[in-house]
């Protein structure tokens, strides 16, 4: 049997070929795109452990920065970036959780000044970081120079603290909107204020997802070099913070801890010391021009990406945690 | 009218005087805590615009006129005598913003486009929070990766090697800028397609449409008006992007169109001088405040311009 098929059906079927052919070819080269970027991603993870690993000791991590690339360290590197890390949920977290909660439990949206608030954050979120590190440099180094002592732990905590607000709130309002309607209504039907509702019922159920955000907000404040630059934070430390303990170097440059210092006039102290931060010190090292230098900043990349992978870890395991009890 | 004399009932008013007491404390408390994201603003806006009046002073107290801002074609505030012109800078920072949406701008839209048309859901679980990382690597470590990685490799592959590539310069950093915004993009974008609704797809494919057809013909317009604000928002990252142009694009004060050179972005010379030893009551010093307040309107009209395309051309479905 012959089956008569007639011309324009012939070009469609050749023409189908083709349209098939397209799409698997888009396919192809939208997967390529794809892991385009994830290429690139393990080529710098194994640029910087190739380099940096041999210089990866416990020497490295508790001794301080150096001319002589061989015996630099990146103790006050190290220690400035997790008193930063302590530092910045106290005053950003309080902050960021407690206008989420006015955004989404208290504000009447229908007021101009509450639609602009929101407008706000937004517009916040997108200002680049460098201009904090100058809202930064004039606030809290110049004009509020008396409480911070200029370019100090606290100047830099309270910058980044501001920078990574506007994250907080808009993590911390998506994680108290899904919170049910009903959970609410369930907590006035027995009496309970607003304040009641919220601080009993509304925030323990929107706690891992405000946790998460928060922390995820933290671990980009630890990355943050820009604003510290600008702020004047200094790129050779070779001293600690006066608390918890003091310190001192000994003949063989080794940090040997002097005494226990755990009063609030020490902890005052310390905040208001010079810091340095360990992006920073990368930053220090990946512009010098010796090759030793370079080795050194990648070996300080694998402990900032470490700080920064065991924060993430901490998030995960913690909201993995809260929401098995639900 | 009788009072009660019962003490429960004395205690529960007493209770209750607390709890409302507590209430119009912490509606408060919050409610200054959310207006302190306002004292922020007006804190950015302020500072930066006060001290750009002090820098145009200064400028009128050296004898320099204004108007070297937009003649001149060197940018050297620290040299003496100190040339302003802006230009300079402005090129510096669209050039390396340009390379990076070269980069970003495909790449991101293609990814979001299999992530939501093609990728299966388990190659998608997987696929997606890893291009995330990419965006969650501190970007001092991008800086590292475009200076000691990218640029060796681009004096290895572009003929002339490193007599044509410098060793500091636009392309590398604008590249690896643009591998660091790619999930940016990808994930905006995806947003905007995976709101499209499959009652557009399943029409284009019952009048006989294939895939890609679909995906280029009904799903990407459909989206647009996400994608293109991703699009904006991508700019203006870019150009407010500082590490990464601090450390391998360079700080040439001259004006200079060639990706294969040095050249400074704003965010580049702000870095510069807060690294030096500037006096802070010299020009210079005023200098930052004047680049930062120029980089901040731009990001601001980019900002404000992706959001109002969004509200703008959305198609409500």
């Amino acid at each position: 049997m012959t089956v008569d098929i007639s011309p324009t059906e012939v070009n469609f079927r050749a023409d189908y070929d083709r349209r098939k052919l397209t799409t698997n070819i888009f396919m192809g080269v939208s997967f390529f795109a794809t892991i385009f970027g994830l290429f690139f991603l393990g080529l710098l993870l194994y640029d910087v452990l190739k380099q940096g690993l041999p210089y990866l000791n416990w020497r490295f991590l508790t001794t301080f920065p150096s001319r002589n690339p061989a015996d630099a360290g990146v103790l006050s590197a190290l220690v400035g970036s997790i008193w930063l890390m302590l530092l910045i949920p106290f005053f950003a977290f309080p902050l960021g959780i407690g206008a989420a909660i006015f955004m989404e439990e208290y504000a009447d949206r229908d007021e101009w000044y509450n639609r602009a608030l929101e407008i706000n954050i937004s517009n916040l979120a997108g200002v680049p970081s460098i201009i904090y590190g100058l809202l930064g440099l004039e606030l809290y180094v110049r004009i509020l120079e008396p409480l911070t002592k200029g370019r100090t732990l606290l100047a830099g905590a309270l910058t980044l603290s501001t920078l990574v607000l506007p994250v907080v709130i808009i993590s911390s309002r998506e994680a108290i909107r899904s919170v049910p309607q009903e959970i609410r209504e369930a907590a006035y039907s027995v009496g309970a204020t607003k304040w009641q509702s919220i601080w009993y019922h509304v925030l323990p159920m929107a706690f891992p997802g405000i946790l998460t955000g928060t922390i995820l907000a933290l671990s980009r404040a630890i990355g943050e070099t820009a604003p510290l630059i600008t702020l004047g934070a200094l790129t050779f430390i070779a001293f600690l913070p006066p608390w918890p303990v003091t310190t001192a170097v000994n003949e063989q440059g080794l940090v040997v801890i002097e005494k226990v210092s755990l009063g609030l006039g020490s902890f005052i102290q310390a905040l208001q010391t010079p810091f340095t931060a360990l992006p920073i010190q990368i930053f220090n090292w990946a512009s010098r021009p010796q090759a030793e230098f370079h080795a050194v900043s990648a070996a300080a990349i694998i402990v900032l990406l470490l700080l920064l992978v065991a924060m993430n870890s901490v998030a995960i395991l913690l909201r993995a945690r809260f929401q098995q009890r639900k | 009218m009788t009072v009660s004399t019962d003490p429960n009932f004395a205690a529960y008013e007493a209770q209750r005087l607390r709890s409302r007491w507590v209430e119009r404390i912490m509606k408060n408390l919050t409610r200054a805590f959310a207006y302190f994201s306002i004292i922020v603003t007006v804190g950015i806006t302020l500072i930066l615009i006060y001290e750009s009046f002090s820098f145009f002073d200064r400028l009128a107290k050296e004898g320099i006129s204004w108007t070297q801002l937009f003649t001149e074609t060197e940018w050297t505030p620290l040299f003496n005598p100190p040339k302003f012109g802006i230009i300079v800078i402005i090129v510096g920072t669209l050039m390396t913003t340009v390379i990076a949406m070269i980069v970003a701008l495909p790449i991101g839209l293609l990814s979001a486009v299999f992530l939501s048309e093609y990728a299966p859901p388990k190659v998608r679980a997987v696929l997606k929070p890893t291009l995330e990382i990419l965006a969650g690597v501190p970007t001092v470590v991008y800086g590292f990766f475009a200076l000691l990685v990218i640029t060796p490799i681009l004096q290895k592959i572009i003929p002339g090697g490193d007599e044509v590539v410098a060793g500091l310069n636009a392309l590398s950093a604008g590249f690896v800028m643009g591998i660091m915004i790619i999930p940016l993009v990808a994930s905006l974008s995806e947003d905007a397609i995976y709101a499209v609704p499959n009652l557009l797809r399943e029409g284009a494919y019952a009048v006989g449409a294939t895939k890609f057809e679909t995906t280029v013909s009904v799903v990407i317009p459909s989206a647009l008006s996400g994608i293109v604000s991703a699009f904006i928002l991508a700019v203006s990252r870019a150009v407010g992007e500082t590490m990464i142009v601090s450390l391998a694009a360079g700080q040439s004060p001259i004006l200079n169109f060639n990706p294969l050179d040095s050249v400074m972005t704003i965010t580049a010379f702000i870095v510069q001088v807060s690294l030096g030893d500037t006096p802070t009551d010299s020009l210079a010093f005023y200098t930052i405040f004047f680049a930062g307040f120029v980089l901040f309107v731009m990001t601001l009209i980019l900002n404000i311009l992706a959001d109002w395309f969004v509200r703008r051309y959305r198609l409500i479905y």
